[in-house]
This record gives C-alpha cells, sequence and structure tokens, in this order.
C-alpha cells in the first residue's frame, strides 16, 4: 500500500519525487552490500565449498596434493575430534560462569547507581566504562601478568595471607580467563542498562514510593521488569561475543600450558589453518562455529520475544 | 503525563508551605533518614568497591610501567621503586628503528579508516533502511541482521582462505575492507535515522528541489551526527582492539597493529624477561589514545546510547 501512495505521488511531482524509488536507495546501499559481500557472504560461500573437499595425495605421498570432493567427511572429522569436542564443553562452561557473572553483575551495578541515594554518578560511569577503552589484547596480558607470581600483588596479597593460590593451574586457569572476560565487558553493560533504567517514566517510581514501596523493592519489582528488553539484547550479544573467545586464552597460552593450543574451538580452528595445515578442516570448524552462533541467537531472541510477550 | 510534571513540584511546594498538615509524616521522615545513611554508606560503598575492580588493573600498569625489570620482579606493585618509567618508553622507542609507533600508526589508520570511512557507509544503508522505499527491502535487511549475528572470528578464517586465493593477505587491504562492513552500524543507524531525521523535513526539502543525495549530506546527515559519532567510536574501538584478524592476515611485522605486536613482544618476553617491562609499558601506550578518545567523547557516546534506547 505504501508503495501504490508513493508511486501515485511520484506521478504527480514527477522528477522532485524520483528520489524516494529503488534506484536511489540502491546508491544509498550498495556500498555497504559491496563490503558486505567481500567480508562476510563471499568468505562464508567459500569455506562452504572448502568445507566440502579435501586435498590429498596420490599414490606414495609424492607429487601435487588433488582437490577430491569428500562430502560431509570434514565435518565428521571434527566432530569425531576429542580436543574439538572437550573445547565445545570447555565454551559451555565458560558460558554457564561468565553470563550469570558478567549480566548479574551489571544489573546490580546499574541498580545501584540508579539508587537515589547513589552519589557522583557521573564518575562512578566513567571508572566502571574505562576497562572498555582497554583492547582485549591489553586485558588480557594485564590479567596473565596480575595471575603470575613473583610479579602479581594479588598472589603476593594472598601468599601474606597464607593462601597459596595459582590462578593459571589447569583448575583455575578457566574461571581465571572468565574473570578477564568479566572486567571488559561488565562496565560497558552497566551503561547499557543505566541507560535503560533513566527511561522508566520517573511517575511510575514515585507512585511506588507513595505507597510505600522501599528502594530495594522498587528495583526488583518495577525497575528490572522494565529493563527486560534492554537485558535481552545484552544476552544476545552476550552469546555471540563468547562464543569468539579467542584473544584471552591465545595470550594465556604464551603464560601457561594449561591453556592448549586447542582450547576453545576458535583456537582448534586457527591450530588446525596455521598449525596442522588442514584449511578443509579449519573450513568446516569456522562454519559449525558460526552455525553455533547462529542457532543460540535465534534461540535467544524468540525465547525474549516470547517473554516480552508474556 | 503533563499533568503528573505539573503536580509534583505544586504537591512538595505545598508540603513546605504547611509541614503542619503533614505531621504524621514528618516521624516516618526522620526514620528514613536513618535508614537513609546506612543505605547511602551500602549502594556508595558497593559501588566504590565495583569501581575499585575495574580501575585497579589500569592502575598496577601505570605503576608497573615505571619500572625496570629488577624492580618489577624486586618490589612491592604499588611502591615506585626507581622511576624508570621514561627509560622503558625509550626502550619501547627504540626497540627495531621505533617499530613500536609504526605498529601505533597503523592501529590509528585501520581504526581511522574503519571508524570515518565504515561508518559512513553503515548511515547510508541505515538511512536508505529507514527513509526509503524500494522491493526486498525486508529480506535484505534480514540480510544485515543475519551479518550482525554472525560472530567475526568466525567469518575470519575464511576470509583469509579467500584473501590467500586471490593473493591479498600480508596487504593493508586485508585488514581495511573488512573493517568497512559493521551490520550492527547499519542497524544502529537505523534506529537514528527514525528518531533523528523527521521525514517531513526531507519532504521540505524536496519541495525546494533538493534531490536525495543532497538533502541526506545537508540535511540527514548532520541531523544523525550523534548517531554517526557513536557508531564510529565503537567501530574504532572494535577495529583497534581486533586481534584475530590482522593476526591471521598480517605477517610482515611493518602492518601490524599495537595489538598484535604487542602480543609478538609477549611472547619473547617469555624466554627473556628483559621485554617484560617493554610489554608493560607498550601496553600503556597503546591504551592512551582510547583513554582519551572515551574521555572527550564522553558526552557523544552517552548520548549516543541514550537515544539508541530510549527509541
Amino acid at each position: 500500500m505504501a508503495i501504490q501512495a508513493l508511486t501515485t505521488t511520484v506521478r504527480r511531482r514527477g522528477r522532485a519525487l524520483a528520489g524516494t524509488g529503488g534506484r536511489t536507495a540502491a546508491l544509498f546501499l550498495v556500498p555497504f552490500f559491496a563490503v558486505f559481500a567481500i567480508a562476510m557472504i563471499a568468505p562464508v560461500i567459500y569455506s562452504l565449498v572448502l568445507s566440502f573437499h579435501s586435498q590429498q595425495k596420490s599414490g606414495l605421498g609424492f607429487g601435487e596434493a588433488k582437490t577430491v570432493f569428500v562430502g560431509l567427511e570434514n565435518y565428521v572429522q571434527v566432530f569425531q575430534s576429542e580436543t574439538f569436542m572437550e573445547g565445545i564443553g570447555r565454551l559451555g562452561l565458560y558460558c554457564l560462569i561468565y553470563i550469570p557473572c558478567m549480566v548479574g553483575g551489571a544489573v546490580v551495578f546499574a541498580l545501584l547507581l540508579d539508587a537515589s541515594v547513589a552519589k557522583a554518578r557521573k564518575l562512578f560511569q566513567l571508572l566502571v566504562f574505562l576497562p572498555h577503552a582497554v583492547p582485549g589484547v591489553i586485558a588480557a596480558l594485564i590479567w596473565a601478568y596480575l595471575y603470575t607470581p613473583g610479579i602479581s600483588p594479588l598472589v603476593q596479597a594472598l601468599q601474606g595471607g597464607g593462601i597459596q593460590i595459582n590462578f593459571l593451574d589447569a583448575h583455575l586457569v578457566l574461571p581465571s580467563i572468565v574473570n578477564i572476560g568479566v572486567w571488559e565487558w561488565t562496565g560497558y553493560n552497566v551503561i547499557i542498562l543505566f541507560t535503560a533504567l533513566q527511561a522508566v517514566p520517573r511517575e511510575i517510581l514515585e507512585a511506588a514510593r507513595v505507597d510505600g514501596a522501599g528502594e530495594i523493592r522498587a528495583a526488583v519489582s518495577i525497575k528490572f521488569p522494565l529493563i527486560l528488553p534492554a537485558l535481552s539484547v545484552i544476552m544476545l550479544f552476550t552469546i555471540i561475543g563468547t562464543l569468539q573467545l579467542f584473544t584471552e586464552p591465545n595470550i594465556i597460552s604464551k603464560a601457561t600450558a594449561s591453556v592448549t593450543s586447542t582450547w576453545v574451538p576458535n583456537l582448534w580452528a586457527y591450530d588446525a589453518a596455521f598449525i596442522r595445515h588442514n584449511l578443509n578442516q579449519a573450513a568446516a570448524a569456522s562454519i559449525i562455529i558460526a552455525g553455533l552462533a547462529a542457532i543460540l541467537s535465534l534461540a535467544v531472541t524468540r525465547l525474549s520475544s516470547r517473554m516480552n510477550k508474556a | 503525563m503533563s499533568t503528573s510534571t505539573v503536580s509534583r513540584p505544586h504537591s512538595s511546594a505545598a508540603a513546605k508551605q504547611n509541614p503542619s498538615r503533614n505531621g504524621g509524616r514528618t516521624n516516618r521522615g526522620a526514620s528514613k533518614r536513618a535508614g537513609g545513611f546506612a543505605s547511602k554508606l551500602t549502594v556508595n560503598g558497593l559501588l566504590i568497591i565495583g569501581s575499585a575492580y575495574m580501575v585497579v588493573p589500569v592502575l598496577w600498569l601505570v605503576f608497573a610501567s615505571t619500572k625496570n625489570a629488577a624492580d618489577l620482579y624486586g618490589t612491592s606493585a604499588y611502591a615506585l621503586g626507581n622511576f624508570s618509567l621514561f627509560e622503558n618508553i625509550a626502550n619501547v622507542a627504540n626497540q627495531d628503528g621505533g617499530l613500536f609507533f609504526r605498529w601505533l600508526g597503523n592501529s590509528v589508520m585501520y581504526a581511522g579508516v574503519g571508524a570515518v570511512l565504515g561508518s559512513l557507509i553503515s548511515v547510508m544503508a541505515g538511512y536508505a533502511f529507514d527513509k526509503f522505499q524500494f522491493r526486498w527491502k525486508d529480506s535484505l535487511f534480514g540480510f544485515v541482521l543475519v551479518g550482525v549475528l554472525i560472530p567475526n572470528t568466525a567469518t575470519v578464517l575464511p576470509m583469509y582462505l579467500l584473501a590467500s586465493v586471490v593473493g591479498m593477505t600480508n596487504t593493508v587491504w586485508a585488514i581495511l575492507i573488512p573493517v568497512l562492513c559493521n551490520p550492527f552500524g547499519v542497524y544502529l543507524a537505523r534506529v537514528y535515522s527514525a528518531s533523528y531525521v523527521p521525514a517531513e523535513t526531507l519532504e521540505a526539502a524536496r519541495m525546494d528541489g533538493a534531490g536525495p543525495i543532497r538533502s541526506f549530506f545537508s540535511l540527514g546527515l548532520p541531523m544523525m551526527m550523534p548517531g554517526y559519532i557513536t557508531i564510529a567510536l565503537f567501530q574504532f574501538v572494535g577495529v583497534w582492539n581486533n586481534f584475530m584478524l590482522p593476526l591471521v592476515m598480517l605477517q610482515d611485522q611493518q602492518l601490524l597493529p599495537v595489538s598484535v605486536g604487542i602480543s609478538i613482544w609477549q611472547g619473547y618476553s617469555v624466554p627473556q624477561p628483559e621485554f617484560t617491562p617493554m610489554v608493560i609499558t607498550g601496553s600503556l601506550l597503546s591504551i592512551l589514545p582510547l583513554l582519551v578518545a572515551f574521555i572527550m567523547l564522553q558526552r557523544f557516546w552517552k548520548s549516543g546510547l541514550t537515544a539508541g534506547s530510549v527509541k
């Protein structure tokens, strides 16, 4: 209907309105879709093709390798790889610890910041946002040093208190890496949630106060439900972000042997491409990671739209 | 809504004028004030603890960068030791003929192009999705959303594989082209366009004979400026922080951004601990530009986030 209305006005006004048609839209859209095609669509298609092929050397292994169509064999191999599945399990565990800690922390901090008795809100916002200005590599480096005995004030202080702890041993390295993620992302999400809280109509809170609801009661039963939409967006991006886990374990792996070269799926794919030189398996692994992200984010969107309706 | 904004100051004024009427309330007010002190203490105390967790690691970096290798391992973390910051900076600057500053320059270039040009591309597309009617609009926007949902790192290896076919690995283009693509920027720009640029304004411009391109650059873009700056700022940070893409694409040390460069030094510092102060000081130097940008542009990213979430 809108298009119909548009065409009639176009006819009526002639040249002046030609601008809203497809050709002008194309002019605005072509730059984006050009880079989108180069940076996303083409690589994904090429990886799909690669993932269905394999390099096979003929006879005794001399001479040129031949590219052979192998169907789903690469995918089967990736799923059968013990190290890949361990990586998936580790990533799942990481999510289970990281998401409640980070999102929960962000909600609590944002609610505290929004409490009427909070002071120096601007300063706190700036301080809490500080880690977002620190690149992931540098954050991982700082924490790697803070975990290293001999250089770390943290380890030293704990030793002073009689606690011997090695943050980088096989059991603790996962929570230690979770902590890096929490440090990097909590403040960013605090700002988003705090902004959403600021949009809560003050009249509602006023009414609650008149009705005798205390600060905590208002936070739990009025403010929190009203920031649920913002929260579901945060959940979505947190899950997508978590699947990307690469930088932190990559940096930490240089500081400890507890983090192997195939520790999470992304590291596994990197290892397949550059250490094992099996590009076809690397492509299959990348497609699996992207597919996993698609399924999970679809699930979160479905869930949150159902929650928002209810 | 208008009634409530009027009634609120009115009622508080009335309360001030004759407090006798609210005699019953004053008691409750007093007890609230006592509880108020405790809750003020708790809330602000927790805020301070949370902020300390965020700030202390960065402070450690500042202190650690003033120490030489011996003091780093020898003195307590927040003691000053021999003040060797300038010595450390000199070491960073002289290593491999100033390679570090080359890395910083590369980061500024990659992130700058991504921010300025990449965001312009996103803003144009978002504006078109908001303001124009065209065929396949919904399905094209669906592509954008799928692009938002695919993790960056999942496309890095595929991009490398493709780039090696066309011989583009180890060139600046291997970084510059991917950083122009920001689907989330398109999504945000559509929201900003809907809330900042009234259709009537464009209609008026059209009546005055301005073409769609002219009205975008002289009306739409200036009106969306806060949104553009927000998208650009986040894109800048995203590219500056990007690690896997340059790690995979680039071998030539002259082309590396500072993130990958520092991680190479970290690799050296495992067998050669004398590299450690350089890793630490280099880390500090590499986050300074971002810290400055964030503090200076504070108003922009905050107002941008506000506009985005209110919508």
